[in-house]
């Protein structure tokens, strides 16, 4: 048999995103123990001879890798068969858990969710953990980013489509004037946290076209030294855009463990909405030139592909 | 528990909807028995009654009650009527602007009502004036009072009894803390309150009355009597853990003409009814020594005064 080309094959089946199970079991499973010795020889970032005992030993981080690419199905699969408002409760568990660097996703599933979904995310928090959402973030951030965080996920907002447009106009100015003056950072200005925490989506829209004729320049242009509050601007006014640009992250080839999770996050809780899924996939395609079916289908290996794609396809 | 008197045969919904017709209809009208229905039948019933007559007379009941009713009964009658959810979204409209306004009917939505009937109000609130009930408390208020409501409507307690003593221990100590400060509107002290359960704020306050020696109402009183956010902050504290006085209080002041609530026994009485009524007219003999549908008798006449008194469960079913 040609060895070169199963060890090239069977390295590919078990590199990058997600694992190619087929080939793993066409060809690790039907090989010799001699050619797995040879695979272990050849493949130095997996395997380290120790040339003393005549050995090859695994590297930590084979086993980790493996351990972690086989997850990707697994974890796409209970996150998908939970129901959205566990799923996004413990999303904001995890994150007020983890620290600060994971805040964004109290952001992200506090502004692009309805409202009733965010409603309901709340009611599981209860239920899982036997307190509020509100009160847990409350009395774990500090700082400057603790109003923000908990009027966002306090928000019930209006959804319906009456909107006064004078009202956004003047809350336009009042936002120009927050994000020009000097002194207190812009996310820590009551009447910023104000508008952006209890007005409807749809006001908001309105705002954004004022503030952008108003000021002559892009509300979503990184009007903040906080990256939480530019996050939540672009998860309110355009959420397509941040879901693209995160999947787009998350498929990069550098990468780091975290943001590459960010993939499974994004298909699973979006996937149901095909109105929202549509308009990430345009979006995605204008700003990258190809669609994310390629993407996926170039990136990523095996069932945890296939699941992804068939996530895909549901709004089709 | 509820006062509410409701007859144990209850005439069907067509049936009140045809009296209540003939109630509005000719000279005058007959408010006694408007009463004798109204007041005596529970939300769902009364909102069967409303579908049927809109559906029967191509009219909504309540137009019809403003079109016939005045002054005092006629608001205790709309009240009434409305289910629940609506009727705390009008009030707490109401409330919002600018000659009607009343923090404390907020503080009494917000702090009283279960998590999940808060909800329904502001689904109620929503679907009538088409904007969100924490967007225009948020605009109609500022400063400290916002720092302070805003949460307070926004919040979705958790309802369960767990408390942790620990941490009741942790937060009593920094109430404590920013009441000797003076810093009545800090961060920390207004997360306490505002985002806490029942349960542990129970926890929480208990204990700082035995650490402390006072409960922290009394603390709080230090200040002249003459800050209205204050007075506020202590409404809230009562209203989330012992509402029943809260309640009183504003009944005694109103029927004794004092302060500028001259609503709040209309308000009260139709909206604690069909909830804790019996447990506020406890509450008002205990501190008055003299029953509250006397003390009703007494400050109130006519039509208003039967309303009341038939909610409250006296009169015949």
């Amino acid at each position: 048999m040609a060895l070169p080309l199963e060890f090239e094959s069977l390295t590919e089946a078990i590199s990058g995103m997600g694992v190619d199970e087929n080939a793993l079991i066409s060809t690790l499973g039907k090989s010799q123990k001699e050619h797995r010795k040879l695979f272990r020889k050849a493949s130095k970032s997996f395997f380290v001879e120790d040339e003393e005992r005549a050995f090859e030993k695994c590297h930590d981080h084979f086993v980790r890798h493996l351990k972690l690419e086989f997850s990707r199905f697994n974890n796409a699969v209970v996150m998908w068969a939970m129901h959205p408002w566990e799923r996004d409760a413990r999303l904001v568990k995890k994150a007020l858990k983890k620290g600060e660097e994971a805040y964004n996703l109290i952001v992200e599933v506090s502004c692009t969710r309805s409202a009733e979904d965010l409603l309901g995310a709340r009611k599981a928090y209860h239920s899982l953990f036997d307190q509020s959402m509100e009160e847990d973030i409350a009395s774990h951030v500090h700082g400057p980013h603790r109003k923000l965080l908990v009027g966002l996920v306090s928000a019930y907002r209006y959804e319906g489509n009456k909107v006064k447009d004078d009202s956004a106009k003047s809350e336009a100015k009042i936002l120009a004037e927050a994000v020009a003056s000097s002194g207190e950072e812009v996310v820590e200005k009551d009447e910023v946290v104000r508008i952006l925490t209890t007005r409807s989506k749809l006001h908001l829209q309105h705002l954004y076209k004022h503030f952008n004729e108003i000021k002559g320049s892009d509300l979503l242009g990184g009007v903040s030294q906080s990256s939480l509050l530019n996050e939540a601007l672009l998860c309110l006014l355009k959420p397509a855009l941040y879901f693209s640009k995160i999947l787009d992250a998350s498929l990069n080839k550098d990468a780091d463990k975290t943001t590459k999770k960010w993939l499974t996050r994004v298909f699973v809780t979006r996937a149901d909405h095909s109105d929202e899924m549509n308009e990430i996939k345009e979006e995605y395609n204008n700003l990258f030139g190809e669609t994310l079916a390629q993407r996926i289908q170039e990136k990523i290996k095996g069932n945890y592909r296939d699941f992804l794609l068939t996530l895909l396809s549901k709004s089709d | 528990m509820a006062s509410l008197k409701v007859p144990s045969n209850v005439p069907r919904p067509e049936d009140d909807a045809e009296q209540l017709h003939k109630a509005f209809s000719g000279w005058g009208t007959n408010e006694k028995l408007i009463i004798s229905i109204l007041a005596h039948r529970n939300a769902a019933q009364r909102s069967l009654i409303r579908s049927v007559y809109a559906a029967t007379y191509n009219e909504d009941l309540l137009k019809a009650l403003d079109k016939e009713l005045s002054s005092d009964f006629e608001r205790a009658v709309m009240l009434w009527t409305l289910d629940p959810a609506e009727r705390d979204a009008y009030l707490a409209k109401e409330s919002t602007k600018m000659f009607t306004k009343n923090n404390w009917v907020l503080v009494e939505i917000a702090c009283t009502r279960p998590a999940l009937e808060l909800i329904k109000v502001k689904q109620a609130y929503q679907a009538r004036y088409k904007k969100s009930l924490e967007e225009d408390v948020a605009q109609h208020t500022s400063g400290d009072l916002r720092k302070l409501l805003l949460p307070l409507v926004s919040t979705f307690r958790y309802e369960g009894d767990d408390v942790n003593t620990m941490l009741a221990r942790s937060e009593a100590k920094i109430l404590h803390e920013k009441v000797s400060e003076k810093s009545y509107s800090d961060d920390d002290f207004i997360r306490i309150l505002t985002t806490r359960s029942k349960a542990q704020l129970g926890a929480t306050l208990n204990h700082y009355n035995n650490e402390y020696g006072n409960a922290i109402n009394k603390n709080l009183k230090e200040e002249s009597d003459d800050n209205d956010y204050l007075k506020l902050l202590r409404a809230v504290i009562t209203c989330l853990t012992y509402p029943e006085k809260h309640f009183e209080k504003v009944l005694r002041l109103s029927i004794n003409k004092m302060g500028t609530d001259e609503w709040g026994l209309t308000r009260v009485v139709t909206t604690r009814t069909e909830v804790d009524m019996e447990r506020i007219k406890e509450e008002y003999q205990r501190r008055n020594s003299i029953p509250l549908d006397r003390a009703i008798a007494k400050d109130t006449s006519g039509d208003y005064e039967d309303m009341l008194v038939a909610l409250l469960g006296h009169g015949d079913a």
